[in-house]
């Protein structure tokens, strides 16, 4: 919606498919804030910002892109703020930061920068009612619940000159010609059994893009968030451990002191979802069955948590039943955010190998927020990062669009004769089969077997089981049908259309995760626990075409600055 | 657990019937909507709404056992053995239990829902006091899922012309904003016999509101806001 507001701004017919009602889409369960160094409470600076990022992404996170990002943090923060985002506020009228995983002052030392922006903690809903009530003021045009299906590419350059997407009201398909397309689908947390994402999080521009011909990159790197509500999965933002909880074991220890001597329950997340499945592997873990910790957060008192941590009160009573003020809320490492995904540059461009060049710009794509990969998380994303990524690269993108589509010559491209014909062959197929594979059967075993094998911590039997089950449930998922066959709002569909989607996505995880033969960020493997700068310092490249894999260097040059070498990372 | 839900597909049914499905909650079926995606694993044609299950996106707003609510987060173990699912009242069915919220919609974007701020804008943020933004707490949290405007039956008789609880409550969000510029606009858009003072104060929205926000409220401040106005 960023991209689409720059578009629409400069009065460009600007259509917007999303399968959701815009406000609904998953930004808005991001809780806790929005990075930018504003130095609104603590001093801080772009370079810190930089620095934290490149450190948490273990290396991987290109440091032009990095670099391009931290710089333009605060416009567009201050941006969202005269756009209307309903900020919190220090005294002094400024808008409010809290300390996050990660974020420190002066290059890693052990003062935490006050970094996050945040709206209570509802930053994300805050934000993403704030960029839709601004496309409705720039007259952006919403086509919703409409379901992009696959993208329509000129064969003469492998131009992106269209999509086609189903009216899920009517049940028609549409071939929409466009002069770019930006892909901002979102993660697929929903390939997990255990996850802080939303029932949409399917990986549908992932789907799209693998079907296109194009990469996937460093699909091996998911994110688990160390507060996920034990078996519930519903998130608990980072903010509360920002803001002064911290994480005990069954003893009522505080272990993060342990793991963490320096940054404690704000290590990284990947550091602090490790030493939780250690506890509870050592037999520290809480409960009945000994599988969650405890966030405990009742010392802040009742005026800070209903004050500033309000929503995540609300979750915790209905779906823990613990009330924050007085219980500690029961937590475990839960999947929540794609690091991997879509490749682009720091302007949205999405980038494939051709010929000689690894990273050659597709014309007519562009991909923006968590199902790209620009990358600036690298292998593992810092706390807030992600709505700053959104903002940054969606107004980048629409930039760059923008320029791209003035360059353009005023009528359409001509469409391929077969456009589209690959989509209606999938619906048809689905629409003739009456046997089969269960839509709901295949989904679960999928999600079941990501689970078990490629987790927090990462097994070499496990990860190479995990790869032929996927290539199996693959074959599977070629067989599913649906008993539903009206044209009318048919969620049967959209759930099989989804499950391609996600399978696309689950086999690029499973395969790249085998491959890497190292420990970096959130691939942690039992069989290689350390980093291997000199042999995996470079981003994975999963192509959907003879389900292979290839892959590039890591962008070391920043644009302004001097490159930051890798470190032995410690918090 | 006995769900009876509300089915009808135009494609097929000449009308609206209800349909029975017996399912068994596992211990991690929390929330209703856990059940529902379990009948619908029995049925893949029942047809509803739903996105984040954590009652932040508004998606799967319905009527359950006569009271608007989100599945996601109405309790398992607050509900009746028999519980009886219906659409949304009062906006048209497109299929089961999936409404056409266009006029819901529409009464939203009618009291142009952002900020209006004609100053050039300044280099950082435009600065606001905790107390102003105070003004804007059990506003901004509107996840616009309609139960508040669908109980209401000044909205199930006026929808075009009543603007509804929600879009009530989101005009006084930009009202109350300290960095808005034209509220007398807003109050100029309110000021008619059916936008606004269609309100009889019965009060359903606040009963039905699952993020527990006053529409009421904020329509009774509207309303002074005109009266001082006036005199």
């Amino acid at each position: 919606m960023r991209a689409a507001l720059e578009l629409a701004r400069r009065e460009l017919k600007v259509a917007v498919l999303s399968k959701v009602f815009p406000t609904r889409s998953h930004t808005v369960a991001a809780q806790g804030g929005i990075a930018a160094p504003l130095a609104n409470s603590t001093e801080d600076h772009w370079h810190w910002h930089m620095y934290d990022t490149v450190k948490g992404s273990d290396y991987l996170g290109d440091q032009d892109a990095i670099e391009y990002m931290c710089r333009r943090a605060i416009e567009v923060v201050v941006e969202l703020e005269h756009m209307g985002m309903p900020f919190d506020r220090l005294e002094n009228g400024k808008i409010y930061q809290r300390p996050f995983g990660g974020h420190t002052q002066n290059y890693g030392s052990p003062k935490m920068a006050m970094r996050a922006c945040a709206a209570a903690d509802r930053t994300g809903h805050a934000m993403l009612h704030t960029l839709y009530q601004q496309n409705v003021r720039a007259n952006t045009q919403f086509f919703v619940e409409w379901m992009a299906l696959d993208l329509v590419r000129d064969p003469q350059d492998g131009a992106v000159i269209g999509v086609t997407a189903l009216e899920m009201e009517s049940g028609e398909l549409y071939l929409l010609q466009a002069k770019a397309v930006l892909l901002a689908t979102g993660g697929a947390g929903r390939i997990y059994l255990f996850t802080t994402n939303a029932f949409i999080n399917t990986g549908d521009g992932l789907g799209m893009t693998a079907r296109a011909g194009l990469p996937l990159q460093d699909m091996e790197f998911w994110q688990f968030h160390p507060s996920g509500v034990a078996g519930a999965g519903v998130l608990i933002t980072e903010g509360v451990r920002g803001e002064g909880g911290y994480l005990v074991n069954k003893n009522g220890e505080r272990f993060m002191e342990r793991y963490a001597p320096s940054a404690k329950d704000l290590a990284s997340r990947d550091v602090v979802s490790r030493a939780m499945i250690t506890e509870i592997k050592e037999g520290r873990g809480c409960g009945p069955e000994g599988d969650y910790l405890l966030l405990k957060l009742d010392h802040l008192g009742s005026e800070v948590i209903q004050h500033r941590l309000p929503g995540i009160r609300e979750i915790a009573i209905k779906f823990a039943n613990a009330d924050p003020i007085r219980d500690p809320i029961p937590v475990a490492p839960t999947v929540h955010y794609q690091m991997g995904g879509i490749p682009t540059n720091y302007m949205g461009q999405v980038v494939a190998p051709e010929g000689s060049s690894k990273e050659a710009i597709v014309p007519g794509l562009f991909a923006a927020g968590e199902c790209s990969c620009v990358s600036v998380h690298g292998a593992n994303r810092l706390g807030t990062n992600s709505l700053l990524d959104l903002l940054v690269f969606g107004k980048s993108s629409g930039e760059q669009m923008l320029k791209d589509i003035h360059a353009q010559p005023k009528p359409h491209r001509n469409l391929p004769k077969d456009a589209g014909e690959a989509t209606r062959a999938r619906l048809a197929r689905l629409d003739a089969a009456n046997s089969g594979e269960r839509v709901a059967d295949v989904l679960n075993d999928l999600r079941r077997a990501m689970q078990a094998h490629c987790g927090v911590f990462r097994f070499p039997d496990h990860l190479a089981d995990g790869v032929r089950k996927m290539n199996e449930i693959a074959g599977r998922a070629q067989r599913i049908f649906i008993h539903d066959k009206s044209k009318v709002f048919n969620t049967a569909r959209v759930e099989a259309l989804e499950l391609e989607n996600l399978v696309e996505t689950a086999v690029a995880t499973a395969v790249s995760a085998e491959a890497r033969k190292e420990s970096r960020g959130a691939h942690s493997r039992s069989d290689f626990p350390e980093r291997d700068d000199k042999n995996w310092m470079k981003h994975t490249l999963w192509i959907k075409e003879g389900n292979r894999l290839d892959y590039k260097p890591v962008h070391l040059r920043p644009l302004s600055v001097e490159t930051m070498e890798p470190k032995v990372r410690t918090y | 657990m006995k769900l009876s839900v509300y089915r009808f597909d135009p494609d097929k049914d000449e009308r609206p019937y209800m349909k029975d499905y017996e399912v068994t909650p596992e211990a991690s079926d929390r929330m209703l909507l856990d059940v529902l995606v379990r009948a619908k694993v029995q049925d893949d044609s029942l047809s509803f709404r739903r996105s984040c299950r954590e009652g932040v996106c508004g998606s799967d707003a319905m009527n359950i056992n006569g009271k608007n609510g989100l599945a996601c987060i109405t309790r398992v173990a607050d509900l009746p053995q028999h519980v009886t699912l219906r659409p949304l009242p009062g906006l048209p069915v497109i299929r089961d239990l999936i409404v056409d919220m266009t006029q819901f919609f529409k009464q939203y974007h009618s009291i142009r829902p952002y900020v209006i701020n004609n100053d050039p804008p300044p280099e950082r943020e435009r600065l606001q006091s905790p107390q102003e933004r105070e003004e804007l707490d059990g506003l901004y949290e509107c996840i616009l899922c309609a139960c508040c405007s669908t109980s209401c039956p000044s909205f199930w008789w006026n929808p075009d012309k009543f603007v509804g609880p929600a879009g009530l409550l989101q005009a006084y969000r930009f009202i109350a904003d300290s960095r808005d510029q034209v509220s007398s606009e807003r109050l100029d858009n309110l000021e008619d016999p059916y936008r606004l003072f269609r309100c009889h104060t019965i009060m359903n929205c606040v009963d039905a509101c699952p993020k527990n926000l006053n529409p009421t409220r904020a329509i009774n401040k509207i309303k002074e806001l005109l009266v001082k106005r006036a005199v």
